[in-house]
C-alpha cells in the first residue's frame, strides 16, 4: 500500500504574490485523490511542493508521517513519481526513457523489467525499441508513466496528465492509472480542472480555489443530484477564477 | 626587436590621415552625415593610443612584477564586468564571469610562463595577457549566454529529469556540452583556417615591423594554441560555475520569474 500524504497549513508565495493560503489535505494510503480547481488556483504549485520541485516550508508536508523537507530530496523524488501535463521524452528509444531513472543511479534495467513496466502502462513489448519522438500524445504519456514507475515509487503526482490528449487516449490513461492503483497499491494525487474527470476517477476530491481548499468530499457527495456544494457550482461553470477572487475580496 | 615609437612615425601618421579625409569627402558627397563622427574617431584614436603608447613605454621600462600583476588584474576585472553584463539573466553573472575569466587567464598565463614560452617581463606578458583575457571574455560570454538560453528553453526537460531523481548536474548535463562547444568552436574554427584567408593581427604586425615571416608565423602558432587553451579553461570554468546558479542546493530549478 502506498504512503499517506498529509498537508498542514501550507502557505506559498511567489515574489509577493500569495499562491497557496494555508492548505490542509490528508490523502490515505492507496487512495486516488483529485485536486480540482480552475486554472491559476495553485494546483500545480501544490503538487510541486510534495516532491520538492518547489521547496515547501518545513513542517507542512508529510509523507508517511515524515516531513518531506527532512527526506533526501533525490530519494523523495524516487519514492514519489511525477507525470507532467506536457510530456517530455528524452531523445532515443522508449527503452532508454524507461531506464532513465535506473541509469541515473548507474544501474542497468534488464529488458524484462522494461517490458514489465511498459505492460503496466499498457504498452506492448515491441514499443521498447521505438524512437521516443515518433509516438502519439497518448503513447508518449504512457511511456512517461512507465518511466515514472521505473524508480518504484509508492505514490504518483499527476499534473493534468491528460489535458493534451483526445478523449479516447484520456480514458486509456485513466483506466491505466486505476489499474495501477489496484495492482501496485499506489497513492495517486491527480490534478485536473475537469469535474467530469474527477468524478470518473477519484475516491475523494479537494476543490482548490485561489490557493485555498474550498470544498472536499467523495464525488457522490459533491456532485450528487441537487448538490449545493461549491464543487457542484464549479462543475456548473458558476465558479471561475474571477468569481472566486470576488468572493475572497468580499470576505 | 620591433620598436615603433609614435613620434618617429608622426609624419606617416599624418599622411595616413589623407585616407580619412577622402572618406570624409565621400561621406559629405553621399550625405552620410559621418564627417563629425569620423573627426571624433580620429581624435579619440590619437589620444587613446598615444596614452597607451606612453603608458606601455613606462610599464616596460619599470618592468615591476607587482605592476604587471596589477595591470592584468585590472584587465580581468573589466573583462569580467563586461562578460557578466553580456550574460544578463544568469544569476550572479558578474562574479561568475570574473571567476571564470580569472581561472582561464591564470592557468593559460601560468603555463606560458611555466613552460618558458614567454618570460614574465612586462613587454612579453602584458600584450599576451591582453589577448588571453580578451579571448577568455568572449568565450565566457558565449558559454554563459548559451547556458542561460538552454536552461530557460529546456525547463520542462530539466524538471522532468529532476522529478525522476536526477541531480542538478545530471539534469543539466546534455546542455552543458553544447554550451561549452559553443564557446570553443569559434577559436578552433579560426585556428583551422588561419593564414588561408587573412593574416592575423599579431603576425601582420611583426612582418610590418621587419621580422621574418617565419618568426612571425612561429609567434602566431603560439598565439593560436594558447587561445585554444584559454578558451577550454575559461569555457569549462564558466560552464561549471554558471549552470549551478540556476539551481538550489535541493536540486530545484530556480523559477525564471523570481
Amino acid at each position: 500500500m502506498g504512503p499517506t500524504i498529509r498537508i498542514e497549513n501550507l502557505r506559498l508565495t511567489r515574489g509577493r504574490q500569495p499562491v497557496l493560503n494555508g492548505v490542509h489535505m490528508a490523502i490515505g494510503a492507496g487512495e486516488v485523490v483529485c485536486l480540482l480547481g480552475p486554472s491559476g488556483s495553485g494546483k500545480s504549485s501544490l503538487l510541486r511542493c510534495i516532491n520538492r520541485l518547489t521547496e515547501p516550508p518545513p513542517g507542512t508536508i508529510y509523507l508517511a508521517d515524515t516531513d518531506v523537507t527532512t527526506i533526501d530530496v533525490l530519494a523523495l523524488r524516487r519514492r514519489v513519481g511525477m507525470v507532467f501535463q506536457q510530456v517530455s521524452l528524452f531523445p532515443g528509444t522508449v527503452a532508454r526513457n524507461v531506464s532513465f531513472g535506473a541509469d541515473l543511479q548507474n544501474k542497468a534495467l534488464p529488458a524484462a523489467e522494461v517490458t514489465r513496466l511498459l505492460a503496466l502502462a499498457d504498452l506492448p513489448p515491441a514499443f521498447a525499441e521505438q524512437d521516443s519522438q515518433s509516438l502519439s500524445g497518448g503513447q508518449a504519456q504512457r511511456v512517461a508513466i512507465a518511466r515514472a514507475l521505473a524508480t518504484e515509487p509508492s505514490a504518483l503526482l499527476l499534473d493534468e496528465p491528460t489535458s493534451a490528449l483526445d478523449p479516447a487516449a484520456t480514458r486509456h490513461v485513466e483506466e491505466t492509472m486505476l489499474k495501477l492503483r489496484q495492482e501496485l497499491g499506489l497513492t495517486l494525487l491527480w490534478v485536473t480542472h475537469l469535474p467530469e474527470q474527477a468524478q470518473r476517477i477519484a475516491d475523494r476530491i479537494y476543490l482548490l480555489v485561489n490557493g485555498r481548499i474550498e470544498d472536499e468530499g467523495a464525488p457522490e457527495h459533491l456532485f450528487g443530484p441537487g448538490s449545493k456544494r461549491l464543487a457542484a457550482a464549479f462543475a456548473a461553470g458558476e465558479l471561475g477564477a474571477g468569481e472566486a477572487q470576488n468572493s475572497q475580496e468580499a470576505k | 626587436m620591433f620598436d615603433l615609437p609614435i613620434m618617429n612615425e608622426l609624419t606617416r601618421v599624418l599622411a595616413s590621415l589623407a585616407l580619412v579625409l577622402l572618406a570624409a569627402l565621400i561621406s559629405r558627397w553621399q550625405s552620410l552625415d559621418l564627417e563629425k563622427q569620423m573627426l571624433v574617431a580620429v581624435i579619440r584614436a590619437f589620444i587613446q593610443l598615444s596614452l597607451i603608447g606612453y603608458a606601455l613605454t613606462y610599464i616596460f621600462d619599470v618592468n615591476n612584477p607587482l605592476l604587471i600583476l596589477l595591470i592584468i588584474s585590472v584587465m580581468t576585472l573589466i573583462a569580467g564586468h563586461t562578460s557578466g553584463r553580456r550574460a544578463a539573466g544568469v544569476p550572479h553573472a558578474r562574479p561568475v564571469a570574473l571567476l571564470s575569466i580569472s581561472i582561464g587567464a591564470a592557468l593559460t598565463l601560468g603555463l606560458l610562463v611555466g613552460l618558458r614560452i614567454f618570460s614574465f617581463s612586462a613587454q612579453q606578458i602584458i600584450p599576451i595577457a591582453g589577448m588571453v583575457v580578451g579571448n577568455s571574455m568572449n568565450v565566457c560570454s558565449l558559454v554563459m549566454r548559451r547556458i542561460r538560453d538552454e536552461v530557460n528553453g529546456r525547463r520542462l526537460e530539466i524538471e522532468t529529469a529532476l522529478a525522476l531523481g536526477a541531480t542538478q548536474r545530471q539534469a543539466a548535463d546534455p546542455y552543458l556540452k553544447t554550451a561549452l562547444q559553443s564557446g570553443m568552436v569559434p577559436i578552433v574554427d579560426s585556428t583551422k583556417t588561419v593564414g588561408l584567408i587573412q593574416l592575423p593581427g599579431a603576425m601582420t604586425g611583426m612582418i610590418l615591423a621587419g621580422a621574418s615571416p617565419l618568426q612571425a608565423v612561429q609567434l602566431q602558432m603560439i598565439v593560436m594554441y594558447m587561445l585554444i587553451g584559454a578558451a577550454a579553461f575559461t569555457g569549462l570554468a564558466a560552464t561549471l560555475l554558471s549552470y549551478r546558479q540556476f539551481f538550489t542546493r535541493s536540486h530545484q530549478l530556480i523559477l525564471a520569474e523570481q
